[in-house]
């Protein structure tokens, strides 16, 4: 069963990540999502690991996505960890920075429930250590 | 939005509101703050930060107006949390203005209705304001930077990096070692002392952690403090701060800053989640809590576990009964058991009630931050100015009667600002201060809540009022000769009178106080009026605490059972048929030296009569409300019990008189009785006997 760990401080968006993942379980696996509200409660989170998937989004208050990002990268646990950031950051400077940071994906918010669980079972499926970042 | 479930739905809306209202709280104390002559960047920050979150939930869930609107919001926004826009008081007025699209907005989202909304304007003062954007040249690069921090900075912060280096700060690295379990404690701590010194601008995790259960973060600072200062104030065994040297100077390098984007729609709306500068530490600790351990609960579920606790009420009075009968029937063992049980039992079914009641409850607050931006608009459009003071905003009372406070509140303080405040001249003239005050004070009486909105204006016309209410047929003359002081200024809440001939725009005192009044009594409460000429009005509304559940005192009348909410009652005395005097028709007597007149509730609900009335000793319950009294003479007293009133059937919802209905202990359902508007009713004199005939009926 994939853990996926949520990070997104809007409570709204974080059900809605939720129920999309687990609406449409693929082969006979059903998912496991973790929710963090924030970049902090993420931190605390990820020893609790491993996951399988970490989507998080950028704007949150004191550690933000890209802090997130840069920081499961260094980690010897979970560099491997596919990401995938979910952002209104529409601007090329932070697709460039999320992904330049080691990010496996980029879906700019809003997002379909089909757009999210293409992208989510795309990168559970990848084998991170030698993906190309994408999109 | 149709295919969305409710659940989500309302999730949505209920989000999308609470983030309006923060944004209009932070635009009420940028208002202030430019007034005082110094803006807090953090505020313009969290705006941006609500604008933003709003837009994403917008796009998620198809709500494509608040989105558009979002959209145009945060760009403007951005540019004046970046510095590209000077805040300024026009600035505001626009942004104003969005607040109160998004509330026109979101209520024609919530009605799935399609109605044009008239937001032109506003995009085109938000377009234009955002054409005054201007480019900043970036220091950053005069820094010996970690090309990794650079690439973690979101552009909020940037700004903030680039202002604090424009401002001579010198920059510092702080490593620190975090215990995982108590980060957000210590990280506060640290905010806390860091905050005398300078601005803490991001937090970055090195990934070089000694364990699983530490981590350390890189904190990037910009403080006018040398190093020592810094390592004497923050200096710890898990802190390592360095000073981060400037370069050489030599021709700037653009490497690690791309170049911003101008498009309208492709702009980097990079997020200053953070590095609030200004913003207290714990105000922050209290924000990152709030996220993890708050839930939102639809009230209707609150009602429903209110109702629950109802039914048990009714079950713990059967273990009392069936305690009787067993010590009745000498079991006294067992009765004593189970009156030890009862006591338990009836224990945790308070506390459990409180608790219930406690979730229900939310300060005042939440709609006097709405009214001050009311008043802020009206004052402007009528040219006039006031200064809103506001005292007990954290005054509790249950969310559904602030939910149906709103609308009143603001007729009142819209009449206040139209009617009661002179224009400047005037005042200048009277000797009273340029600017209108107008006072919200909100208080806790007993189990009651009283909202007082005072103004500093002309008062009310007391002999414009009286010929009004003649002309319009209300009273005759002789009548109003006849009227106390108070019951002239209680005129204006007669339907139509108004002290204006013309009604204008804004409000016009009248129309409306009579829906105000309707209003309030529907929450049970009651509202009074003292004005002054020439000093001012104060209105006063009493309101019980909570809707969900009511002491209440149960009496017979005729042959029926019916309660009184205690909220109302002020004694009950026995009835003496010898004492009854007739005043102008109406019964009264006299209770300690004052006339209280009297209703008859069998009669006056057409009940009949209890077979032995005549030889049974009555009472007279004496209800009071504000300062008005009134008699019920009823035919026992049953005593006291906690009662959840339940709403009435369609049919029976829109007799007035009647409160609405509840379980009494033994199955049968009573009514409960509306003290407010039976003294309303009955005091006022008018068409009560109709009225009531109405509610028997």
């Amino acid at each position: 069963m994939p853990r996926i760990l949520v990070v997104e401080d809007s409570a709204s968006m974080r059900s809605f990540v939720r129920n999309a993942l687990e609406s449409e379980p693929r082969g006979s696996a059903l998912v496991d999502v973790v929710e963090a509200s924030s970049g902090f409660e993420a931190l605390r989170l990820l020893p609790r690991g491993p996951y399988d998937l970490v989507i998080t989004d950028i704007n949150m208050p004191d550690i933000n996505g890209l802090e997130l990002v840069s920081f499961i990268r260094k980690s010897d646990t979970h560099k491997g960890t596919p990401v995938l950031i979910i952002s209104t950051q529409s601007s090329e400077r932070d697709r460039t920075r999320g992904l330049a940071l080691g990010a496996n994906g980029y879906l700019i918010k809003p997002f379909s429930q089909r757009a999210l669980l293409d992208e989510a079972w795309r990168l559970l499926a990848t084998d991170v250590a030698h993906a190309k970042p994408h999109g | 939005m149709a295919e969305l479930s409710d659940k989500a739905r309302e999730e949505f809306f209920s989000e999308a509101q609470e983030i309006i209202e923060t944004l209009s709280r932070n635009l009420l104390s940028l208002d202030s703050s430019i007034k005082a002559g110094a803006t807090d960047p953090s505020l313009i920050n969290e705006a941006f930060r609500a604008v933003h979150t709003l837009k994403g939930l917008a796009g998620l869930f198809g709500a494509v107006r608040l989105g558009a609107l979002s959209h145009r919001l945060e760009d403007v926004l951005d540019d004046l949390r970046l510095g590209r826009i000077e805040l300024a008081q026009d600035v505001l007025d626009v942004l104003f203005g969005a607040v109160d699209a998004y509330t026109r907005i979101l209520q024609a989202e919530k009605a799935d209705s399609d109605e044009e909304l008239d937001v032109e304007q506003l995009f085109v003062d938000l377009e234009r304001i955002g054409a005054g954007a201007t480019e900043h040249q970036s220091p950053v690069a005069d820094y010996e930077l970690d090309s990794g921090l650079l690439a973690v900075l979101t552009e909020y912060e940037e700004h903030r990096l680039r202002a604090n280096i424009e401002l001579q700060m010198q920059l510092y690295r702080l490593r620190v070692q975090f215990d995982l379990s108590t980060i957000d404690k210590v990280l506060e701590e640290m905010k806390e002392r860091a905050k005398r010194h300078g601005e803490i601008i991001t937090y970055l995790p090195t990934g070089e952690a000694t364990s699983a259960d530490t981590i350390e973060l890189d904190l990037l600072m910009a403080s006018r403090d040398d190093l020592a200062t810094l390592i004497g104030s923050l200096g710890a065994d898990n802190v390592v701060i360095e000073e981060i040297p400037r370069r050489a100077r030599r021709s700037a390098n653009p490497g690690t800053l791309p170049p911003r984007h101008q498009t309208a729609i492709g702009r980097p709306d990079s997020l200053g989640m953070r590095g609030d500068p200004e913003r207290g530490g714990i105000d922050q600790a209290a924000s990152l809590r709030s996220l993890t351990q708050t839930v939102r609960v639809d009230i209707r579920k609150l009602d429903h576990l209110m109702n629950i606790v109802g039914e048990l009420a009714i079950v713990r009075s059967a273990f009392g009964r069936v305690a009787e009968k067993l010590r009745g029937e000498g079991q006294r063992k067992l009765a004593a058991e189970l009156q030890r049980l009862h006591r338990n039992f009836d224990r945790r079914l308070g506390e459990m009630q409180d608790g219930i009641l406690e979730v229900r409850m939310v300060p005042l607050g939440q709609v006097f931050d709405r009214l001050a931006r009311v008043v802020r608009q009206i004052s402007r459009d009528v040219g006039k100015e006031i200064r809103l003071v506001i005292t007990g905003a954290e005054t509790e009372i249950d969310k559904l009667i602030v939910e149906e406070l709103s609308d009143p509140l603001m007729h009142m303080i819209r009449n206040a600002i139209d009617h009661g405040i002179e224009i400047g001249q005037r005042r200048v003239e009277v000797g009273k201060p340029l600017a209108g005050t107008i006072a919200l004070n909100a208080f806790q009486k007993g189990n009651h809540v009283m909202i007082e909105v005072e103004d500093d204006g002309r008062g009310i016309d007391l002999t414009g009022l009286t010929e009004k209410a003649i002309s319009l047929g209300k009273l005759s003359r002789s009548e109003a000769q006849e009227l106390s002081r108070d019951e002239v200024l209680a005129l204006i809440f007669l339907p139509g009178l108004s002290t204006r001939d013309v009604a204008d725009d804004v409000s016009g005192r009248g129309v409306g106080m009579d829906i105000v009044k309707t209003n309030i009594s529907k929450l049970g409460g009651v509202i009074d009026v003292h004005s002054e000429a020439g000093i001012g009005t104060k209105m006063t509304i009493t309101l019980p605490i909570t809707l969900a559940i009511v002491s209440a005192l149960l009496i017979q009348a005729g042959k029926h059972t019916l309660a009184i909410p205690l909220s109302s009652v002020s004694e009950a005395i026995a009835f003496d048929e010898g004492a009854v005097r007739l005043v102008d028709g109406r019964e009264v007597i006299t209770l300690r030296g004052q006339t209280l007149p009297l209703c008859r509730l069998d009669r006056l609900m057409g009940l009949e009569a209890a077979p032995d009335v005549a030889s049974r000793r009555r009472f007279v319950v004496v209800a009071a409300l504000g300062q008005r009294r009134l008699g019920l003479v009823v035919d026992f007293l049953y005593g006291q019990e906690d009662i959840v009133i339940k709403p009435l059937g369609k049919s029976l919802g829109r007799v007035r008189g009647f409160a609405g209905a509840t379980e009494l202990g033994d199955q049968r359902v009573g009514l409960v009785l509306d003290a407010a508007g039976l003294i309303e009713e009955v005091l006022a004199g008018i068409d009560v006997p109709r009225t009531l005939e109405r509610a028997s009926g």
